[in-house]
């Protein structure tokens, strides 16, 4: 009989696990919460630094699910550890019996509206990145009504101890620059800023992303923190910031303003940490049993990890890391027969 | 010597290899978390004194750990103490205690 492989979590990581976890002979079993399957992929219109269109990606992780048992829909109950088989009862009433866990949960955007001073819910003309996602997919959002002045606002939630965040979410600065170069395709008259502290371009072209957002956008970077955002009798946004790289205060009025929403651990996976007593880092993220060698093994036997639930990842990062564990569970279950 | 057209000034330069921090090192002491500022400049865009006179609290804090105080420590005589940098810094920082020490140690 073939091994159930249970996978918590239907984004790009949990479809691209199942599909490899297929590839090696046993039957994946994919548990989502949501409606669909496709995590935070499904929310995204076009990806850095290419622009590929993330419903083709999607379409193609989505095209391959024979051999494939997945539910939607459906939360985990309990999971309780009988020698070494995993039982997990499901809010759909079904139980299944596994000896690996593969978790792969991913994360949740940062609230906006919990960083005040940026107005997000009480300003009109104040959206996120995902909020912008969404109108570059269907072109609808009363907000954007030709925005002559734009800006992006990174680190939302991130590298910031009063939101309860220190760390960088690494795909934030990409989105923004991103970001901006496709609202200047939209609304080629407008002026675009970018508040940044640093600027992660991290990856293979992305600094040419960044080259052609200077050249060919003409996106005004701008190094300083936005401090606080309000609204003047017009109904325009005024932006405070400091120039710090020109050493003056600075203020601006908007028409527009996009904030960064960082990565964060989702609440989904802290129960299921305490559930399953996985321990979590400072950042609530997911602690594998050792970062360099073994970022895909958690510390308990039989429970592994893949994509963004171990820390903020791209999406190549993400599908490599759901390939990389499906190799070690199927190493696992080698060493059980052996 | 041949004249290039202008002038050198020494001064324009930071000395970074003679650079004296005891000074520094001696508020690192009393308050640690200066060292965790990451200079994103939401104290002085947020500091209501930045608006009319040349306080940056941002710029202080470099200038010290640059050793060039003289730059900026004139600046934090008008500071009001109002503790607005305080609830910005996203670093944490005791912005309004770090200014009380800065005072302290470097005599103003
Ligand atoms: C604004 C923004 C733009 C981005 N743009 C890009 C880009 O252009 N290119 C790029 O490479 N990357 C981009 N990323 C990063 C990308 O979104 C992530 O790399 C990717 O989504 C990680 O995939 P994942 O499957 O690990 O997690 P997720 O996409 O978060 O999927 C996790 C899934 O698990 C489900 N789940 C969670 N908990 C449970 C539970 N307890 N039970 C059942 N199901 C559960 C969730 O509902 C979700 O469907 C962007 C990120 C952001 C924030
Ligand atoms: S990636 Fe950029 S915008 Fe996102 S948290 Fe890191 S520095 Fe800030
Ligand atoms: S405490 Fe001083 S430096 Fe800070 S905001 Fe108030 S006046 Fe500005
Ligand atoms: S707000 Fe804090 S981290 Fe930012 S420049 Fe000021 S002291 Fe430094």
């Amino acid at each position: 009989m073939k091994e159930n492989v249970v996978i918590i979590g239907g984004g790009p990581s949990g479809i691209e696990a199942a599909r490899r976890i297929r590839n090696f002979g046993y039957t994946p079993i994919l548990i989502e919460k949501e409606l669909r399957l496709g995590g935070h992929l499904a929310q995204w219109d076009r990806l850095f630094p290419e622009g590929v269109y993330a419903k083709e990606v999607l379409q193609t992780l989505l095209s391959d699910m024979d051999g494939i048992k997945w539910f939607t829909d459906v939360q985990i109950l309990t999971i309780n550890r009988l020698k070494d088989t995993y039982v997990i009862k499901l809010t759909n009433g079904i139980s299944v019996q596994s000896k690996a866990v593969l978790i792969t949960t991913g994360f949740q955007l940062f609230q906006a509206e919990k960083k005040e001073e940026y107005g997000y819910g009480i300003y009109n003309h104040v959206i996120t990145n995902a909020d912008l996602e969404r109108y570059f997919q269907n072109r609808k959002d009363s907000r954007i009504d030709d925005p002559k002045v734009i800006g992006f606002v990174h680190c939302v939630g991130s590298r910031d101890e009063k939101a309860g965040n220190r760390q960088c979410s690494k795909v934030c600065c990409a989105t923004a620059v991103k970001q901006a170069c496709e609202i200047k395709q939209l609304y080629p008259d407008a002026t675009v800023y970018c508040f940044y502290m640093d600027l992660r371009m991290f990856g293979r072209r992305y600094e040419d992303m960044y080259l052609e957002a200077q050249q060919k956008y003409g996106i005004r970077f701008i190094r300083g923190r936005v401090s606080e955002v309000s609204e003047n009798h017009e109904g325009r946004l005024v932006v405070k910031a400091e120039d710090t790289l020109f050493g003056r205060p600075l203020r601006l009025s908007m028409d527009l303003l996009v904030l960064m929403s960082g990565i964060v651990s989702s609440h989904q996976s802290q129960e299921l940490a305490k559930m399953i007593k996985l321990p979590v880092g400072e950042d609530g993220f997911f602690l594998p049993q050792n970062t360099i060698l073994e970022p895909c093994k958690s510390q308990k036997q039989g429970i592994f990890f893949a994509g963004a639930c171990t820390g903020p990842k791209t999406i190549p990062e993400s599908l490599s890391e759901a390939r990389a564990a499906a190799v070690a569970i199927n190493d696992y279950f080698n060493t059980m027969t052996e | 010597m041949i004249d290039f057209g202008f002038a050198l000034t020494p001064s324009a330069t930071l000395q970074i290899d003679n650079l004296d921090n005891k000074l520094f090192e001696q508020l690192r002491n009393i308050e640690p978390d200066v060292a965790k500022c990451m200079a994103c400049g939401s104290c002085t865009a947020s500091c209501s004194a930045g608006n009319y006179t040349e306080l940056n609290l941002r710029k202080v804090i470099l200038s010290l750990q640059r050793g060039r105080e003289q730059d900026t420590l004139n600046s934090l005589k008008s500071c009001m103490l109002c503790g607005k940098c305080n609830i910005v810094c996203p670093r944490g920082i005791n912005t309004r205690h770090l200014i009380l020490s800065i005072c302290k140690v470097y005599n103003i």
